[in-house]
């Protein structure tokens, strides 16, 4: 095997010096009746040439060379081939978690640098190192929010990706807090008079996602004036970090739970991300997940440690903050240097591409159906109703190599015949232009099939 | 005394400091490719959401960002420069061949929200990785969702209070041996359960007749962790399973140490009810530097139909798609599927090895780890003389005597060019080391780290002062973590 670095001479060499004839008396303690005494049943042993083919062939099986109009928390945006060249290095590859810091300054420093900078765009004061994902990321906010506030109900707004929704349902059901939906109004944005009527003295917080699962930019403001009155936390999910070039921070937050995929990591059919807290030095104590601080050394030279692990499971068992211990650290980096190669003013203009983007896609698409929610300002994303089933449309789109926007039916029945389209900066207008002319192909015009449309339906 | 340091020599090391001390106005490290759309008017467009300003964000070139990273990255010690022998957490070799596949287009763009009828080649991976995991446990079924171990253990547990709640019944607490992982009780906790304490027994195993005195009708698993944190299999898991199932318990095993067994002995055998695995342990993923990790969790048949929605099946047409339709599942625990470019991974890893590199890279596994063992039994204290598996434990006992206490003897060990091993860990051993090999070690570098091991302990006889004062040769001496903790500084700021 050839990631082994041991002869058969070797391992002979080695049961002799230990005073073993035979490797099967280092597994006698297992009791023999348990010991597999085949094969596992698995392919055979393959030669790294059959490998890459395997997952070469994979690759042509998954949507390899479509043009796509999908976001939803999941964005394609441009990845600086630095990120690559950098995180390829085995000595941020291969290294554990920063316990030991006189030999993981390299990593503890690229975190410092990650949390400042993600405290600079979100307008927060502290930032941990990471979170499994902005779902995860968004739970834990919330339960970080109960243990703030001593209270227990929560505020969620039906705006907030509905994925996202759906763990938090999990990991509230079992902790005694009870969930409570607030709907959209007619722009899009969470209804503040629901707010009001449904917030009291029991709510622990409000969660809410700007820009929103529809790509409406929230009036947060007004919502953490109402949560604050109330005496409740406000929580604020980001899934397009991009957004954050060019769309105010919401700063009235209390907690951010940010999803930074979109800060140079691939898609990767979901995963791994990079979910983020973000919040005020006050509330640092309550917060999830390692941080790193500044210190100095005996000589007084700067360098950085993990810091506040009394927060943390290894140290407070059953009593920490969360029970998370690995997390995203590798694709923090990748965010990380995506953040530098871009800075303070490639965000800004990188953000305004996309703007511009779904803007022209919006007006196009527009003519052929109506685009909801147009009365409230909206980044990258928009939602399209068509008076044919989008699944149709989305059928007839794969002919041309182009994946449309997401039907919402399914986690809005009411939305009926509503799409969700994401650009990016790499969406191509001519992409837009052949989306826009084949929505426009009236469904007389068409021969979709209802099998077709249950092959795309999801 | 000189010491004899043959693994590493002090050589030069690039400064740097943080880039915003670099950042200039103007630098620029980023091109976009002019607008194929009208421009638009942000103000018009966003109104008073427009953001106008991004505060301290760098500014710097191309070069800077690579030597910056570059620097930095020589800070760090990796498995790609040798043994990193921190016990529990399975620092093998992360092959390349693996990060390449990750790479390829349709798998690294692949949209979780696109047509299944396009997606066949993940939901392929999804698949052939579910049932090759569900072979190597001997268990019924599997979720690939969780992100990590405490996140598999999570949903482990919420797997195991639903099965409860449908006996009409969720129960109170989790039984949890002393030498567990400081996650498992954590977890318990998230999933409000109470965390009971369980002893081990002379032997570092779990104390059956304890075990029999606590189990009631009010526990609702054990979790145990095989083999444990001492590196011992605990020999009687039947009996222990026996004991649990009897009065309605469910056992669940933590599988951080899975790397002792694959191959060799299946945890669906031995009466394991509920398991997570660490792919970024056991399947070679990378740690990345604290992760990402990936924690499926497998099932005997009882608890499937909890399971996290979505599930992988094969459809009426022979295609593959999701099933959400899952009407007594637990909920999902993660937006999407989990962290899928790790399962390409790890199913990378596997296809590289087949059953037969995999029982060997088990055997060398523990094979290395009674290597060091018997290299080191006499000059360190072994608190627990039982077998071991694929890590030992030592103690500090014999060096404390000099005041040398585990994390000065692990410092030291960072002048000798290893990385330490895991410190003051399991609980239940004081002043533990706790060293797990992996079977990514030859006998050379083996033998380089019982030296150095050996010569610390010499050290600590006639020269105390040096080990405490360790590390020697690294770019900052021992950090003030009180102060950091004291008055913390989390993020730069400039100078006003």
């Amino acid at each position: 095997m050839r990631y082994l670095p041991k002869s058969p001479a070797d391992r002979e060499a080695m049961l002799k010096a230990i005073g073993l004839r035979s490797v099967d008396e280092l597994f006698a303690p297992i009791p023999s009746e348990y010991r597999l005494a085949r094969d596992l049943k698995i392919p055979r042993q393959m030669a790294e040439s059959e490998i890459v083919d395997f997952f070469r062939q994979r690759s042509h099986e998954n949507g390899e060379g479509y043009a796509s109009f999908l976001g939803a928390g999941a964005y394609l945006h441009y990845r600086p081939v630095i990120i690559d060249s950098l995180i390829s290095r085995g000595e941020f590859l291969t290294a554990y978690t920063p316990y030991q810091a006189e030999i993981s300054q390299g990593t503890l420093q690229s975190i410092f640098e990650f949390q400042t900078m993600i405290c600079e765009l979100t307008g927060m004061e502290v930032a941990n190192a990471s979170m499994y994902d902005g779902s995860t990321a968004a739970a834990e906010a919330v339960m970080m929010a109960v243990r703030l506030t001593g209270r227990r109900s929560v505020i969620v707004a039906r705006s907030l990706h509905p994925e996202y929704r759906e763990v938090l349902a999990t990991y509230a059901t079992h902790q005694g807090m009870p969930v409570a939906i607030a709907d959209f109004n007619d722009s899009g944005r969470l209804n503040l008079r629901d707010l009001e009527k449904s917030i009291s003295a029991g709510t622990a917080c409000v969660l809410i996602q700007s820009p929103n699962f529809f790509g409406t930019i929230e009036d947060v403001a007004a919502v953490a004036e109402i949560a604050h009155k109330n005496g409740a936390l406000l929580v604020v999910s980001i899934t397009e970090a991009v957004s954050l070039g060019i769309v105010e921070p919401p700063r009235e937050a209390d907690i951010i739970a940010m999803e930074a995929q979109s800060f140079g990591v691939p898609l990767g059919f979901g995963g791994p991300y990079c979910g983020v807290i973000a919040t005020r030095e006050k509330f640092v104590r309550q917060m999830p997940g390692r941080l790193v601080g500044q210190t100095t050394d005996k000589q007084g030279r700067r360098g950085f440690v993990l810091t506040l692990a009394t927060r943390e499971q290894h140290i407070r068992r059953e009593k920490a903050t969360s029970n998370i211990c690995t997390n995203q650290a590798l694709v923090a980096l990748m965010v990380n240097i995506f953040m530098t190669v871009y800075g303070k003013v490639g965000l800004k203009e990188l953000a305004k591409h996309n703007l511009a983007k779904a803007a022209y896609a919006a007006n196009q698409l527009g003519k052929q159906g109506k685009i909801l929610f147009n009365a409230a300002p909206r980044f990258n994303e928009f939602v399209l109703e068509t008076t044919e089933d989008p699944r149709a449309i989305n059928s007839r789109l794969l002919g041309h190599k182009i994946v449309g926007g997401l039907p919402l039916k399914k986690f809005y029945p009411e939305l009926g015949n509503a799409a969700l389209w994401c650009c990016t900066e790499l969406t191509t207008r001519t992409a837009i232009d052949t989306a826009a002319g084949v929505v426009a192909e009236s469904e007389s015009s068409t021969q979709s099939s209802k099998e077709e449309v249950e092959e795309v339906a999801r | 005394m000189k010491p004899s340091i043959r693994k590493a020599t002090p050589q030069v090391s690039q400064n740097e400091g943080l880039i915003f001390e670099k950042s200039s106005p103007g630098k620029t490290a980023w091109k976009l490719p002019p607008l194929d759309v009208p421009e638009v008017n942000t103000s018009k467009l966003l109104g008073s959401s427009e953001r106008k300003d991004l505060g301290n964000m760098p500014e710097v070139s191309e070069i800077e960002i690579i030597r910056h990273f570059t620097r930095m990255s020589t800070w760090n010690y990796a498995i790609d420069l040798g043994m990193y022998p921190l016990g529990s957490c399975t620092m093998k070799y992360n092959p390349r061949v693996n990060e390449v596949v990750a790479r390829v287009e349709g798998i690294a763009n692949g949209h979780p929200y696109q047509p299944e009828k396009i997606s066949q080649g993940a939901l392929q991976i999804l698949k052939a990785l579910s049932e090759i995991l569900i072979e190597i446990t001997g268990m019924d079924a599997i979720t690939l969702q969780p992100a990590a171990g405490a996140h598999g253990e999570m949903t482990g547990l919420l797997m195991v209070r639903a099965y409860h709640q449908s006996q009409g019944n969720a129960r109170k607490k989790i039984l949890i041996p002393d030498s567990a992982h400081g996650t498992n009780p954590a977890t318990a906790a998230m999933v409000s359960y109470t965390v009971e304490n369980l002893k081990s027994d002379s032997r570092g195993m779990v104390d059956i007749a304890a075990l029999e005195a606590q189990m009631n009708e009010d526990v609702a698993a054990l979790m145990l962790t095989n083999p444990n944190t001492l590196g011992v299999f605990e020999q009687n898991i039947h009996k222990i399973a026996d004991i649990l199932h009897a009065k309605g318990g469910l056992l669940y095993m933590d599988g951080a140490n899975m790397n002792a067994l694959v191959g060799k002995v299946r945890p669906g055998d031995f009466g394991v009810d509920v398991m997570h695995l660490n792919l970024h342990k056991t399947f070679s993923t990378p740690h990345g530097g604290g992760g990402p990790g990936s924690g499926p969790v497998a099932v005997k048949k009882i608890l499937e139909p909890f399971l996290p929605a979505p599930v992988v099946i094969t459809k009426a047409d022979g295609t593959l798609g999701f099933n959400y339709d899952r009407p007594q599942t637990v909920g999902r625990v993660r937006a999407f599927y989990g962290n899928f470019g790790m399962f390409v991974r790890a199913l990378a890893y596997i296809q590289a090895n087949g059953p037969d590199g995999l029982r060997q890279t088990t055997e060398d596994a523990v094979l290395n780890a009674n290597y060091i063992r018997h290299g080191l039994e006499g000059t360190y204290d072994l608190p627990y003389s039982t077998p071991t598996m694929h890590e030992v434990v030592f103690s500090d006992k014999l060096q404390a005597k000099k005041g040398v206490k585990t994390m000065d003897i692990a410092k030291r060990l960072i002048d000798y060019g290893f990385h330490p091993y895991t410190t003051a860990f399991p609980l239940i051993v004081p002043g533990a080391l706790m060293i797990e090999p992996t079977e990514s070690e030859s006998i050379e570098e083996m033998d380089l780290f019982i030296d150095a091991m050996k010569s610390i302990a010499q050290e600590v006889e006639e020269n105390p002062q040096t080990v405490l004062d360790a590390p020697h040769s690294t770019r900052v001496s021992r950090l003030d973590e009180t102060a950091a903790a004291r008055k913390p500084v989390l993020r730069w700021k400039p100078q006003s």
